[in-house]
Parts: C-alpha cells; sequence; structure tokens
C-alpha cells in the first residue's frame, strides 16, 4: 500500500515539471493561437545557456538565470516579430512548420556547437541535486522536485494573476480573443503579442533550468520535452493555466503509476493516458447520454 | 495632448477617399468634413459602403486613396490603435464584446488602453460608461452571457470607456423596441451635450433624425446627399436611391 502511495506522492512532484515545461506551450496557444512545436528545443536552449554560464563562469544555476531569462524573453520577442506573426498570417498549418523548422535548426546548432555529450546541471547545485525528506520509513521526497512543484504552482498563480489584475494581461487577453478589434480600442496587437510571446519564453526557460538540474540533456532531449509538455497541456485543457497544472500531475501520476506496475511502463502509461483524454475530448458527443437514433423516414 | 482646435476648424476631414476591394469599388472619391460638435446620419441603402467608410476613417482598413486629418493631423497611414488614443472610435454592427471577460473588464480595459487613463480614473471612466448605458447591473457579468440588447449597449459602453473625441456608431438601433430606441436617443444626446462628436450610421431613419443635426446619403460608394435632414430626406436623388431608379 505505501509504495502505492508513494508513487502517487513521487507522481505528482514528477507533475510539477510537466506543469512547467507545459506552460510556455500552453500559454503560447491560448494567447496567439500557435503550437510551437519548437518548445522543447527552446526549453534545451535555455538549458545550455546554464550549463555554459555554469562550466565557464561557475554561475549557480539560480543566478545563471538572471541572465538566461531576459535573453529568452529576448528571444520570443525576436521569434514572435520575425517568425510567427508572418508565419501565422498563413493559417494555422504554417507557424507548425516553421517551428518544427525552427527545432530543426536549434538542435543543430546546438549539436554543431556542444557534440552529443549528455551534460546535467545537477553537479552545480550543491546537495540540493539529491537531499531529500525523510516523511515515512517508505517515503522520501526530493528538494528539488518540491521546489519544481512550487516553482509550477508560484508561476502558474502569478501568470492567473497577471491576466487577470493587470492592464498587460487583461489586454493580452482581450487580444487572444479578438485580435482584429483590439486595436480599434487602442491596444497595439503586435506588441501585445510580442510581449506575450516574450513572457512564454521566460516559462520556457524556467522550466529548461529545472529540467536540467533534476535530469541530464544533450542537444537532442528537446523532442522529449516537446512530448511530456504537449501532453500536459492537452490533458489539462489547452489554454487554461490551471488545467494545466492538473495535466502535468495527471501525466505524472500516470507515468509513476506505470513504472510501479512495470519498469518499462512508465512512458507508455503517460501515452495511453494522453490518449484516453485526447479521445474523450475530440468525441465529447460519443459520451454524453443520447436519445436513441431516429429512423430516416422513407422517401 | 493634441492641440486644441478652434471651435470652426473640422474635428475630421477627409479628402478624395477611395477604398477598393480587388476589382470591387466600396468608396469612390469621398470628401467630407466635420466639427467635433455635430451629430451626423449616414443613410443609404445596403452596399453603399457606409460601414466601409467607418472602417477607414478608424484605420481597420487602409484607404486605397486620399486622406484622413482627425483635429488637424494627417492619421491616414496611423495604426488603428494610435487612432483610438488620440480619439477615434467606432461600435459594430455585429457586437464584438471579449466574450470571456466581464462587462466591466471589457470597459475597464478600453479605458485603460485606448483612453491612456491610469487605473483609477480608468475605473471612474468605466463606471460612468456603464452607467450612461444603464449596464451597472450586468457589470460582473461575463460577456458572453448577455443577449443581443446588452452585447450592443457593451458595444457603446467599450467605446465610450476609451474618452473618445469622435464616436462612430454603426447600427446600434437595430432591433431595438421603441422603448429601448427612446432611451438610446436619450443616451446619444447625453454623449453629444458632453462635446463628442457623432457619426451614426442606422436603417431605422426615425430615431436617427431625433439626434442628427445633419444628415448624409451614401449610394454606391458616394455621397450623394449632404445637409439638414429634412433637405436631404426630401431630396430627389436619396428616394431615387432609396426606392431604386425607376421608381416613380
Amino acid at each position: 500500500m505505501m509504495i502505492w502511495l508513494n508513487q502517487i506522492i513521487q507522481g505528482v512532484l514528477l507533475g510539477g515539471y510537466y506543469a512547467l515545461i507545459a506552460c510556455g506551450l500552453s500559454f503560447m496557444f491560448s494567447v496567439m493561437r500557435i503550437i510551437n512545436l519548437a518548445h522543447g528545443s527552446l526549453a534545451i536552449l535555455a538549458a545550455f545557456g546554464l550549463f555554459v554560464l555554469a562550466s565557464r563562469l561557475g554561475l549557480s544555476p539560480f543566478l545563471g538565470l538572471l541572465i538566461v531569462l531576459p535573453a529568452m524573453a529576448a528571444v520570443g520577442w525576436l521569434l514572435q516579430r520575425t517568425v510567427l506573426e508572418r508565419s501565422l498570417r498563413g493559417g494555422l498549418l504554417v507557424p507548425i512548420l516553421s517551428t518544427f523548422g525552427l527545432s530543426i535548426v536549434i538542435d543543430n546548432l546546438l549539436f554543431q556547437q556542444f557534440g552529443a555529450d549528455t551534460r546535467s546541471l545537477a553537479p552545480y547545485i550543491g546537495d540540493l541535486s539529491y537531499s531529500s525528506w525523510a516523511i515515512t520509513d517508505d517515503i522520501d521526497i526530493g528538494q528539488l522536485a518540491v521546489l519544481t512543484l512550487a516553482a509550477a504552482i508560484v508561476l502558474l498563480g502569478g501568470l492567473q494573476l497577471f491576466l487577470t489584475r493587470t492592464s498587460l494581461g487583461r489586454a493580452i487577453r482581450a487580444t487572444a480573443e479578438d485580435p482584429d478589434t483590439v486595436g480599434l480600442i487602442g491596444i497595439d496587437a503586435r506588441r501585445v503579442n510580442a510581449t506575450a510571446a516574450a513572457i512564454a519564453m521566460v516559462t520556457v526557460g524556467i522550466a529548461g533550468a529545472f529540467l536540467a538540474m533534476r535530469a541530464t540533456f544533450n542537444p537532442y532531449s528537446g523532442g522529449q520535452q516537446l512530448v511530456f509538455a504537449f501532453e500536459a497541456a492537452v490533458i489539462g485543457g489547452a489554454g487554461s493555466l490551471w488545467g494545466t497544472l492538473g495535466g502535468g500531475i495527471v501525466l505524472g501520476v500516470a507515468q509513476s503509476i506505470g513504472a510501479q506496475i512495470d519498469p518499462q511502463g512508465f512512458l507508455i502509461t503517460g501515452h495511453v493516458v494522453f490518449l484516453a483524454v485526447l479521445f474523450a475530448r475530440l468525441y465529447p458527443s460519443r459520451f454524453a447520454l443520447q436519445l436513441p437514433r431516429l429512423r430516416r423516414q422513407p422517401a | 495632448m493634441p492641440e486644441a482646435p478652434l471651435p470652426d476648424a473640422p474635428v475630421l476631414e477627409v479628402a478624395g477617399l477611395a477604398k477598393r476591394f480587388g476589382a470591387l469599388v466600396v468608396l469612390d472619391d469621398i470628401d467630407f468634413a466635420m466639427r467635433g460638435d455635430e451629430a451626423i446620419g449616414i443613410v443609404g441603402p445596403n452596399g453603399a459602403g457606409k460601414t466601409t467608410f467607418l472602417s477607414v476613417i478608424v484605420g481597420a482598413h487602409p484607404p486605397s486613396r486620399g486622406t484622413i486629418r482627425f483635429r488637424g493631423a494627417d492619421v491616414t497611414r496611423m495604426p488603428a490603435a494610435d487612432r483610438c488614443r488620440r480619439g477615434i472610435i467606432r461600435t459594430h454592427q455585429v457586437p464584438r464584446p471579449f466574450s470571456g471577460m466581464t462587462v466591466f473588464e471589457n470597459v475597464f480595459t478600453a479605458a485603460t488602453s485606448g483612453g491612456g487613463a491610469g487605473r483609477d480614473e480608468a475605473y471612474q471612466r468605466s463606471i460612468e460608461s456603464l452607467a450612461l448605458c444603464g449596464m451597472m447591473g450586468v457589470a460582473n457579468r461575463r460577456a458572453d452571457t448577455l443577449g443581443l440588447l446588452d452585447r450592443k449597449r457593451l458595444e457603446l459602453a467599450r467605446a465610450l470607456g476609451t474618452n473618445p473625441v469622435l464616436l462612430l456608431l454603426d447600427e446600434i438601433g437595430g432591433g431595438l423596441t421603441d422603448a429601448e430606441a427612446g432611451a438610446l436617443v436619450e443616451t446619444i444626446r447625453e454623449l453629444r451635450h458632453r462635446g463628442i462628436g457623432i457619426v451614426w450610421i442606422e436603417h431605422i431613419v426615425h430615431v436617427l433624425l431625433q439626434v442628427a443635426d445633419r444628415l448624409i446619403c451614401m449610394d454606391a460608394g458616394r455621397i450623394i446627399a449632404d445637409g439638414r435632414p429634412d433637405d436631404v430626406m426630401a431630396d430627389r436623388t436619396v428616394i431615387d436611391a432609396y426606392l431604386g431608379g425607376g421608381a416613380g
């Protein structure tokens, strides 16, 4: 029994990371209607940024964020102005293709620069990477995992407050709903969207930092992170911030329980839950109580 | 702040304005000027270019030719958001509220962005706009729960939130009962009283005539009559435009 409880607790903590990585994807989708397939690669880009600062300058990853996050914001702004804005004019499919292309470019630039070696920021954060609190004899919770979940809650809650309580946040919501009308009430939709992209990239930078501290990464790790982010965002109902937290936790718990059932079941259980939720969302009417189908009247 | 214009100086001046969508000419060489204290009604058959005229003035569509001057400054190439901050605002015939936001948030957002107001001022102005449009009772409801009448009111309240100099109204009277139309006329009169210039497109002419002191008739992208409402309504070309060229 304790084993299962432990798996659930570990799953919830893991879900904190998934919520973190899904946050930017979900935010960008809800505000700009862009599915950013370069999402994972951008998180890895931020991770390498922190890695360079830590390994070459000896800067702790937490201090490194002070440099990397503004840089990621600039990347988001530029990305929106140069790539996303233009591709969105070509319809919904074009941004998917262009961000897919962008992910390939980022992955290969990182590969060219850093090679295929696997890295981690764990050596640069002292004992935070392995310290844990013993709750009972059977249950230990990692300090970094708790910090990750706390970061996810603070980030998603902060974004929620930002969107509802600040004038920029309201402008972002209004632009998300109707980018043509906002201009007529004095909101510069281009600027608002570029700001929103910058904010999304800051969250991606934070997620990249936690990824690099809790696990290992290499230039091609982005794809896997994108899949986790996508699954968490879809399970949570893309576009809802608190839903994203819930989606991350559902995914984390599913994977964690899957791993308990079978050591190889970690990923597959997560994917199965994702697919189940996706189908339930695609065919809501199939699950609704329905009248028996009326027989067609003969002509 | 924009320079204070002389009372007689036009607030809006449009010269040689044309708008084409491909081969379709929607506005054809329009010249138009109005003072800031005027209330102008625009009538004309469907497809005359009335709504497009408003869209070009606010900057939703760039004109194909011609110039637009607002308070003496050339705004022809200015983005819509900047024109709004200078005081030009329109409402839409089919209301376009931000449906995921509350009624108050809709107006407040307009007041802080287009109105350029700080928090307290925007709050005051939002309350005032909502009260003027009779919407205080539904201020905290989400906009997507409103019926059509309240959506139309919200369209007006949100426009007022931006503290406009010139208010362009696109058929906000359509589908109203006589009592509702009467209340609307009172609201628009109050706005005039506060010094807001009004341009109002409306098919319900008798409602329009209760407010307008100048009437314009458009047909096929041109202004075919412009003057005192009685004169325009009696104009031969106007009658022909409405009833068709062959009529009596």
